[in-house]
């Protein structure tokens, strides 16, 4: 167990910014319908590092988010243009699959979001659909092997029966990320994974973040500066639809370039 | 491995196209009914909007007769005796009249009731065929039935297209169908005393669910007290909204004909159990409007001092009204295509009258689509179709109504 | 405020005298029933209680006029004067003492007015006190229903007994009245015409349920929002056609379809087979269940549907997996308030299914239903107390009481659903 303010400390000191590029994006907009939602985003991703979006309200970094594994699709009068590529591969040409795509993409939502089947059948909802494993002792490995890396497997070990929705909040949370672990993805979004819990179950998943970095890569939304600070390396400030400033986390919190970007988060504005 | 893996989505994205189609056939097949069904009774109710008659001559001029003293039918024997039908005994004479309607007396009388200077000129007058004589002209016969088993013998057939040739045969619009009450013959028959049944049926309805409705949902929404009686008052409404529409027929029957005996096949007996069928679909749509009004009126009338009866009828109700209304007239629209009720009331009698008042017997449009449906003469075929396209069209202008009704004054919050 | 006293007047006033009055039109038909019985000559009541029933019924929607009555010539000359003046003296009676009982409480509730007399408050009581009353209708209509069905079940069942109706497998009313057996005419197993009922149903759901549940997927999940809000109210086009309507084409297109298809097949079919009515009730049953799924498939909180797709799910598996699971109580209520309805419907089975009894599951033969059977037994000339005429009100209990049992069923599985995600 660690405590929230113990976390409370700077990014780790040991990531190298020479990481591998794996999402490159350039010149995104964004539409729903007449309103522009993105104007020009170009932002590069590096791999098994974190990345934070950034930004008051309203600024687009949900919707940057959600074009990096094509959500927005689901959107009717969404249109996008631009340019998004992970690992070389443009994820907006007619010939992805999108469901492919999303496979190798895993996603957290702000409100966790488990589905109304048992805890075991939550974390086994990947795997079953994508047809990877098909053994019942494989299927238990992979759902205990997920639940361990999400840091839940001792709390809810006994309970893989029980419906996920009676876990408490931060439990269903991690209970989605072990949920997108099982997949197997590169990548893994987060969209304000934390603003729906409270300070402990916010470090628990703090903590697990850090941890996950060995393995993935992150792009992480958040509202707080503070957790932008504590656990990314790189951090991306949005405002208006615009990307003011990328740049080492350490950076853009100490000498931001950007005048906009030093007030926000110094907190004179936002 | 990655060969395995793209043959899993290949059969996974044609189960997706799949369920997609499935979802599409569905609604076109559903869809595709409600055109058989509307076109199928477009089309054969084609042949009930015209009728096939003569002009025949009348002759009044050379005799001395008054007003009073007509034998309609008599005179419109006499006068399509003078055809040409080269008869000489009674049974074929019986026989060449037999291709006329009945009606033609009635019909007779009407015109010269309505213009008495017509005594004692000669004119011509537009007599329609019976339903047999009709159908020959719309469809022709088989000619490959036994002369026993057709509805026409040679002979009638001979006849009628001797007519033909001497160009006597005209084709008219059925006016007929809009302006008449039920009657045996079909080519008299009309749906204009069902109308008139079904509108008084309505209005009662109206008049008595709409008030009840509307004042016993005000009663819920706003004045009633949380507790056990409320809850089950509402349980009752939902699961009356839900009740077979025969079941109320049967406690029509039973309470408002046997204990309290009203009148059968009245209006006014129909409208009173349609009104309780009705009562809980007016209940649900004004609850559901007056809570759509937000609290916050509610809440600023309440604070200038206003009691909650002000409230609720000087606030939530007019706001709410577009609602109510809508789902008042949804419900009328559903009791005015109700049929089973009716039937078990009497509302089925053979009514040639149009009905006066609310107590007169009387039958409703729908009830009239049945009967009609279950008579044997051929032409009630298109008779009933078009009864049934009388009854859509009346009831797509009362739904049109309450889209206008909406769109005109609905409100946004 | 002046209008509140003058309202409050009239309330108090003119209120017990409505009340008055529609007690009065309650009995009323009652009390001239006694009057008119009272005056009958012995000779006809010595034929027996179904002249008298007669008698008396033609006699009180005559009671208004002298020489009517005369017309009839049930009475003599003197009873008939006698029973015109009964008559005329218990309206007048009653109309005085009605117009006494107003203008004294008009009166007391003038003195109950001066400055200080809180007339809103008072009004305002008053009017609750009517919108209650009003509340109460619906309670009363189903009390109504259910003591009426019970009442004449009852003399139904002293006439036949319990266990033949219920288990009896031979289903006859129209046959004449066996000789040597008061009371008991042709036979009462109701087992074929529930059967019947089944079957129709079943073959109804079959349609209805998949077209249904499948429309409401494409529309809730797939189709765009433009084209979902042009379907969807055409779609519900299907349950506001009369139901009359769908008879007449099931038994004039549907059914002889049917038979010449089947018989090009060597099938037997009958005209008025259950398919035919079970085909065409299904397509009047499938907005029952789209427009209710539909609801409820809308409902599922778009996150669990946007935490499926991210996990890269195709969109049926969503739907499959997740949305119909999560969705299935109301999809469920929605299945049961159909059945209620299929089993409730009665015009389309009037008209398009058979009279027959038959105890069979062939969907191409003739069977009948509680609904067909109690419109034969109740339209055209009644019997009064005959077991023919109650025996319609014995199944119109059974189908009251089995529609309630599922629609009730139906509203907690909904209300259920509802409370999970709301």
């Amino acid at each position: 167990m660690v405590d929230g303010t113990e976390n409370d400390i700077k990014p780790n000191g040991n990531y190298s910014s020479d990481n591998n590029l794996l999402i490159d994006c350039k010149n995104v907009d964004v539409f729903y319908g007449d309103k522009q939602a993105l104007y020009n985003v170009s932002l590069g991703i590096n791999e098994k590092e974190v990345t934070s979006l950034i930004g008051p309200s309203g600024c687009g970094k949900s919707t940057f988010l959600r074009c990096l594994n094509r959500m927005n699709d689901v959107i009717d009068s969404c249109s996008i243009s631009g340019n998004i590529k992970i690992n070389g591969e443009d994820i907006y040409n007619p010939h992805i699959d999108v469901v492919e795509l999303r496979s190798r993409i895993g996603m957290v939502f702000q409100k966790p979001n488990p589905f109304p089947k048992s805890v075991f059948d939550n974390v086994a909802y990947g795997p079953r659909l994508h047809g990877k494993i098909t053994d019942k002792d494989e299927m238990h490995h992979k759902v205990e092997a997920s639940l361990v890396r999400a840091g839940l497997w001792d709390e809810i070990k006994d309970r893989l029966n029980e419906p996920g929705t009676s876990l408490s909040g931060g439990q269903q949370q991690r209970l989605c990320i072990a949920r997108a672990i099982a997949v197997d993805p590169e990548i893994i979004l987060m969209d304000e994974p934390c603003s729906a819990l409270d300070p402990i179950a916010t470090a628990k998943i703090e903590e697990l973040i850090d941890e996950l970095k060995t393995n993935y890569t992150i792009v992480i939304v958040t509202h707080s500066m503070q957790q932008a600070a504590r656990v990314s390396q790189r951090t991306a400030f949005f405002h208006l639809g615009n990307l003011i400033e990328v740049g080492d986390t350490e950076n853009i919190f100490r000498s931001p370039e950007n005048e906009q970007t030093e007030a926000y988060v110094t907190g004179r504005y936002g | 491995m990655s060969k395995n893996i793209n043959s899993m989505m290949l059969k996974r994205q044609s189960a997706e196209k799949r369920f997609r189609f499935y979802g599409q056939a569905s609604l076109a097949i559903a869809l595709i009914m409600l055109v058989v069904i509307i076109s199928s009774m477009t089309y054969r109710s084609i042949p009930a909007f015209t009728n096939y008659g003569l002009n025949l001559n009348i002759n009044l001029s050379n005799e001395n007769i008054s007003q009073d003293n007509i034998n309609y039918r008599r005179l419109v024997r006499d006068n399509i005796s003078l055809l040409d039908s080269g008869c000489d005994d009674r049974k074929c004479r019986k026989e060449f009249l037999r291709l006329f309607s009945s009606g033609a007396a009635y019909e007779l009388r009407d015109t010269i009731e309505n213009d008495p200077s017509l005594i004692g000129k000669d004119f011509s007058k537009f007599i329609l065929f019976s339903d047999d004589a009709d159908l020959f002209y719309k469809f022709g016969i088989d000619n490959s039935l036994p002369e026993s088993e057709r509805r026409l013998n040679d002979r009638e057939i001979t006849w009628l297209n001797g007519f033909k040739e001497l160009g006597l045969v005209e084709k008219r619009f059925s006016t007929n169908l809009f302006t008449n009450g039920d009657s045996r013959e079909p080519e008299i028959a009309g749906v204009l005393g069902a109308v008139i049944g079904s509108l008084l049926t309505i209005l009662i309805t109206l008049i008595i669910s709409f008030p009840i409705g509307v004042l016993s949902a005000i009663y819920l929404e706003s004045f009633a007290p949380k507790n056990k009686l409320t809850d089950f008052i509402e349980v009752n409404i939902n699961n009356l909204a839900a009740v077979p529409s025969i079941v109320f027929g049967l406690l029509g029957l039973a309470l408002f004909i046997n204990f309290f005996g009203m009148p059968r096949s009245a209006p006014l007996v129909g409208g009173c159990v349609l009104s309780l069928m009705t009562l809980p679909v007016i209940i649900i749509a004004t609850r559901a409007s007056l809570q759509s009004v937000p609290p916050s009126i509610r809440e600023a009338a309440l604070a200038v001092g206003a009691s909650e009866m002000q409230v609720v009828f000087q606030h939530l109700l007019p706001a709410a009204l577009p609602g109510i209304l809508t789902g008042t007239i949804i419900g009328l629209a559903r009791a005015f295509g109700e049929s089973a009720p009716l039937l078990l009331i009497g509302m089925v009698a053979f009514v040639v009258d149009i009905p006066g008042s609310f107590t007169d017997p009387a039958t409703a449009l729908p009830v009239q689509v049945y009967l009609w449906a279950d008579s044997p003469e051929r032409a009630f075929v298109a008779k009933t179709s078009a009864a049934t396209l009388v009854l859509i069209f009346l009831l797509i202008i009362i739904n049109l109504a309450a889209v206008i009704l909406r769109k005109k004054y609905q409100l946004k919050w | 405020m002046p209008n509140y006293h003058g309202l409050f007047v009239i309330l108090s006033s003119l209120l017990p005298c409505i009340i008055f009055l529609i007690v009065f039109i309650s009995i009323d038909g009652f009390i001239k029933g006694v009057i008119i019985q009272n005056h009958l000559p012995n000779s006809l009541i010595l034929l027996g209680q179904e002249e008298v029933d007669f008698s008396v019924s033609i006699l009180r929607n005559n009671i208004h006029n002298l020489q009517s009555i005369l017309s009839l010539e049930i009475l003599s000359t003197d009873s008939a004067n006698s029973l015109y003046n009964y008559y005329f003296f218990y309206r007048a009676g009653f109309l005085t003492l009605t117009i006494c009982i107003t203008t004294f409480l008009a009166y007391l509730a003038g003195k109950k007015l001066n400055v200080r007399f809180d007339a809103r408050r008072n009004v305002e009581k008053i009017l609750k006190f009517i919108f209650f009353v009003f509340s109460i209708v619906a309670v009363l209509t189903t009390f109504g229903i259910i003591l009426s069905l019970i009442f004449e079940t009852v003399r139904f069942f002293s006439q036949v007994s319990f266990s033949e109706f219920l288990f009896g497998i031979h289903w006859s009313p129209q046959t004449a009245i066996r000789e040597g057996q008061v009371g008991s005419s042709g036979s009462f197993g109701a087992i074929p015409i529930f059967t019947g009922t089944l079957l129709i149903t079943a073959i109804s759901m079959l349609i209805a349920v998949p077209l249904g549940l499948y429309s409401a997927i494409y529309l809730s999940q797939y189709a765009r929002p433009k084209v979902r809000n042009y379907f969807k109210p055409i779609l519900e086009i299907l349950a506001g056609i009369p139901t009359v309507v769908y008879g007449f084409f099931a038994a004039l297109s549907v059914g002889p379809f049917i038979r010449s298809t089947g018989e090009s097949l060597g099938l037997t079919v009958s005209t008025e087979s259950a398919l035919a009515a079970g085909l065409v009730m299904g397509i009047m049953i499938i907005p029952y269940v789209s427009s209710l799924s539909d609801d409820v498939m809308t409902a599922v909180p778009e996150s669990l549907r946007d935490g499926s797709l991210a996990l890269g799910a195709t969109k049926s598996e969503t739907i499959r997996k997740v949305i119909f699971p999560a969705a299935l109580p109301g999809i469920v209520g929605a299945i049961l308030l159909a059945i209620s309805r299929a089993i409730g419907e009665t015009m389309i089975v009037v008209m398009a299914a058979g009279l027959a009894a038959n105890l069979t599951a062939n969907p191409l033969s003739a069977v009948t239903t509680v609904t067909v059977q109690i419109v034969t037994l109740l339209v055209g000339d009644q019997e009064f107390d005959s077991p023919k005429t109650l025996a319609a009100f014995a199944l119109g209990l059974v189908l009251f009481f089995i529609t309630l049992a599922l629609n009730i069923l139906a509203m907690v599985t909904v209300r259920k659903y509802r409370e999970r995600y709301e």
